[in-house]
């Protein structure tokens, strides 16, 4: 079980004024769950990703998993706990292979060639749509698209394979036959980790559908947390309601959210 | 051929040696010759008057290699060799130099190398020059090699050239000139650190239509190291060029990249491509979230750009 209690991060909104881009969250995610976190952009979703996978620092409040406290460990130490998280804007490497990278995910040395870990690494690339033959040797550099990219990305959680995998909008830049793969990739592997928990940050219907619970953020807080079955027609109308406000219409708070 | 550990330790760097190399090779240690083997398509002779060999390759020899690399291990020496290579018509031949010093004393250990290559007509040669530098002595290591290369018609030659590490100072000059239909093309990985200097300085002369090159170079500075690197084309004809150099920079390190193109006929297309750039902190947060250590992150970063 992964908690997130009372939590709140500082950071600068760009102009120097200090701002909580999460504020005084509160969160558990239990072991054999899939989460989808949505809600509005900017709303604090990719930073409590960030604050799980111990890339933010809370200036305030606990994350405790399997009620160990581990609110002061680095981003290393949450990936050896079983951690792992799949960039939203997947990182470019000059120089580094996707080869290099699978093995590094898997805990392999950079280089090796073991036959077992090339094989464990081409599977991998094929899940995810990727031809080992025509990716494994080639740098993840500017000459990779971001639909590879991103496929590169849930390939090297496959790789990883941590207890609680974090997908930031894996829907996001890939085509719809990719989208159909990581779906589906995604939430086998889900139902075959018995002890895992998937978080997926997403504003994607199947995914949000697909999922066991929905937190809905916005404005640095959760807003709503519950079953997938509750919260999913709550969106739906919500975004029904902020997409009227957009347009010129009052934003009616009680109204959203109901 | 008796070699002690730091010898061997040495030719596994800088030449990827474990022991007698296959085929032709030359190995020199402190200035002296410390074993030779010539094969029936290569021959290793001793040039007359001044230190350096000749490495002649009989035109048609495929598939073989010559290992020349040279071992510094005394303080307080400079170590100067003059190297031609004659690479016969239509060759295909790998060349593996380098030089690795280890310095125990407090005087220079000093290796400037003269390589110059005549590749023939329809030949293709692989050149890998690997250097570095160790010793637990405080003189300095320096390496100035100069590397001149003329391609004739039809000719390709791929230059690697490396500097791994622990070379204090480094002057290195490269100058080409390539024949009609002739391609070069030139790979150079530099790391400095602490308070190293390196200068590269390449220059490719294309005079002949149809010649090519490609200048590729990407190196790291640490610490309060320093480096510039020069690189000029001249398209004389109907020719392309390009150079691309690409560099990490890091703490109070300095880096000049001077890429310089010169047309003297309309028909030249001459391109180049410079940046200069700290690493990703988003790079190393990936690494990290895969397990690696910020420090892991960081070697594992430079270790794969300068591959």
């Amino acid at each position: 079980m992964l908690r997130i209690d009372k939590v709140t991060v500082s950071g600068d909104n760009g102009s120097g004024e200090k701002v909580e881009i999460l504020d005084n969250v509160s969160a558990s995610f239990d072991s054999g769950k899939m989460y989808a976190i949505t809600g509005p952009n900017g709303g604090g979703k990719t930073s409590l990703a960030k604050l799980i996978m111990g890339i933010y620092r809370p200036s305030s409040g606990r994350i405790l998993m399997d009620d160990r406290d581990i609110t002061d460990s680095n981003i290393t130490d949450r990936a050896m706990m079983g951690i792992g998280y799949a960039f939203q804007n997947p990182v470019r490497f000059r120089g580094l292979r996707v080869r290099d990278l699978l093995n590094i995910a898997a805990g392999q040395e950079m280089g090796g060639t073991r036959t077992s870990h090339r094989e464990n690494m081409e599977r991998f690339l094929r899940v995810v749509g990727l031809c080992p033959r025509d990716y494994a040797e080639r740098e993840a550099d500017g000459r990779l698209s971001g639909g590879e990219l991103k496929r590169l990305e849930i390939a090297m959680m496959l790789a990883r394979d941590p207890r609680i995998a974090i997908y930031d909008e894996p829907e996001a830049g890939v085509d719809l036959w990719t989208f159909e793969r990581l779906l589906e990739v995604i939430t086998n592997r889900q139902k075959n980790k018995k002890d895992g928990i998937t978080i997926v940050i997403t504003h994607n219907e199947r995914f949000l559908k697909a999922s066991d619970e929905i937190l809905l953020m916005s404005d640095g807080r959760i807003q709503q947390q519950g079953d997938a079955d509750e919260i999913w027609p709550m969106i739906r109308d919500d975004v029904a309601c902020r997409w009227r406000a957009s347009c010129g219409g009052e934003l009616d708070e009680a109204e959203c959210y109901r | 051929m008796k070699l002690n550990a730091i010898d061997e330790r040495l030719l596994e760097t800088i030449a990827d040696l474990h022991g007698v190399p296959q085929g032709a090779y030359n190995i020199r240690k402190n200035g002296d010759l410390l074993s030779r083997l010539s094969t029936q398509n290569i021959e290793i002779v001793s040039k007359d008057g001044k230190p350096g060999i000749d490495v002649l390759v009989r035109p048609g020899t495929k598939n073989e290699s010559v290992h020349i690399p040279v071992l510094l291990t005394a303080s307080g020496m400079t170590d100067l060799v003059y190297n031609t290579f004659d690479v016969g018509e239509g060759s295909d031949v790998l060349i593996v130099a380098g030089c690795g010093i280890h310095n125990p004393g407090s005087g220079a250990a000093e290796h400037d190398g003269i390589h110059e290559f005549i590749i023939r007509r329809g030949a293709r040669v692989r050149y890998v020059e690997k250097h570095y530098g160790e010793g637990e002595g405080t003189g300095e290591r320096i390496l100035n090699p100069k590397t001149i290369v003329t391609l004739e018609d039809g000719a390709y030659a791929e230059l690697e050239l490396v500097q791994i590490r622990g070379v204090d100072s480094s002057r290195r000059i490269t100058e080409a000139r390539v024949g009609r239909g002739a391609k070069l093309v030139i790979s150079e990985r530099l790391l400095t650190h602490g308070r190293q200097v390196a200068d590269s300085i390449i220059s490719v002369a294309l005079e002949a239509p149809e010649a090519s090159a490609e200048v590729l170079a990407r190196s790291v500075a640490q610490d309060s190291s320093r480096q510039v690197f020069r690189a000029s084309l001249t398209g004389a004809t109907k020719c392309r060029g390009h150079v691309a150099c690409d560099s990490i920079i890091m703490d109070s390190a300095e880096i000049r990249s001077l890429p310089e193109l010169i047309a003297t006929s309309p028909e030249a297309e001459l391109t180049h491509e410079a940046a200069i750039g700290k690493i990703s902190g988003e790079q190393v947060i990936k690494l990290m979230s895969l397990g690696l250590t910020e420090k892991q992150a960081i070697d594992t970063i430079i270790t794969g750009f300068l591959r």
